[in-house]
């Protein structure tokens, strides 16, 4: 299977929902909305082009941007032996996406990730609590507006002579 | 082990020593460090290079690895320490036995080292009071040997009191 013709197929099946294509080290990236995530990743997942591995998925903060977050998708065909990259915009105000646990179960922990990180809420995930950061932490410490050294400690500190 | 003072050539001619109680309780103390490893990061691997037979720190007594701290003397701390980690270090180090004294293992033990971010702690020392700080990323076994050597002066020269008083 050509590279070109998954372009082609996905431009064909998702004229609306993709705004982007474009190559970048290698791999393709596909631009598109946040709303069509569900359908082209079982689209990708499906045969014949069998992305069936979720690599990575993480986010990019683009602060002061209008779309300020950025979720950046990988995926893997070990038929094709090929990798995708997809990427979407989600606004500032309450960003949602919907969860890709029901394809890929490793996204599980991936999206809680993120969701500490970053503060993005993924519609449909079973478990949605902070994965890295302990109960009580307060805000996303990989978000560009939280403050550099700040800290959040769990017990006093001793004072320093 | 270097040159016998005076002391320790009379014990081991045999014959028969003077000697203040608190000094005799000091050398036993130095020369029996039971210790805890609490290692988090790769300064482990320095401790462990260390411990192994090509350094081998059983040459000067604390040959003793004590995997609960309610039987170590001595907690060593090699490697990062995060906010959520804290409280348990603060537990370990409850629950040691007086006496006791910690060694602070690398940059990140220290000061936090590169870290200086939303997550890791500025140095162990925020948490529990530190004997020796070794620094280094990570310290050589040598570097570690002279902290061990300067603990083990301190731990002799340390007023010994039967009423410990507790440390914060």
């Amino acid at each position: 299977m050509e590279k070109k013709n998954i372009i082609e197929a996905l431009r064909k099946k998702f004229p609306e929902q993709i705004m982007d294509i474009s190559s970048q080290f290698g791999d393709e990236i596909i631009t598109f909305e946040s709303s069509a995530l569900l359908d082209i990743a079982n689209f990708l997942n499906d045969k014949p082009y069998e992305y069936t591995m979720l690599l990575d998925l993480t986010c990019v903060d683009y602060k002061g941007e209008d779309q300020r977050f950025e979720m950046v998708y990988h995926f893997l065909s070990l038929s094709l032996n090929d990798r995708i990259r997809l990427k979407t915009r989600l606004p500032e105000k309450s960003p949602k996406i919907d969860s890709l646990t029901s394809i890929w179960k490793n996204a599980n922990w991936l999206e809680r990730e993120v969701y500490d990180m970053f503060g993005i809420h993924f519609n449909g995930h079973p478990y949605l609590i902070r994965i890295f950061m302990y109960e009580g932490f307060e805000g996303h410490p990989l978000r560009k507006d939280y403050p550099l050294r700040k800290q959040q400690p769990r017990i006093r500190l001793r004072k320093l002579e | 082990m270097g040159k016998l003072n005076k002391t320790e050539k009379l014990a081991t001619n045999g014959g028969w020593i003077t000697t203040k109680f608190n000094e005799v309780l000091g050398w036993g103390r130095k020369y029996s460090l039971w210790h805890y490893p609490f290692i988090t990061a790769c300064c482990g691997m320095e401790y462990m290079s260390a411990a192994c037979a090509h350094y081998d720190f059983d040459r000067f007594g604390m040959g003793w690895t004590r995997f609960t701290p309610r039987q170590a003397d001595m907690l060593l701390v090699c490697g990062t320490i995060t906010h959520k980690e804290a409280p348990v270090l603060k537990t370990v180090y409850d629950q040691m036995t007086e006496p006791k004294w910690v060694v602070a293992f690398g940059a990140c033990a220290v000061s936090g080292g590169i870290y200086d971010n939303y997550a890791v702690v500025q140095g162990i020392d925020r948490i529990i009071p530190v004997d020796v700080y070794i620094p280094g990323c990570p310290p050589r076994p040598e570097t570690f040997f002279d902290a061990l050597i300067k603990l083990q002066e301190k731990v002799q020269k340390e007023g010994h009191d039967w009423r410990w008083k507790k440390r914060t």
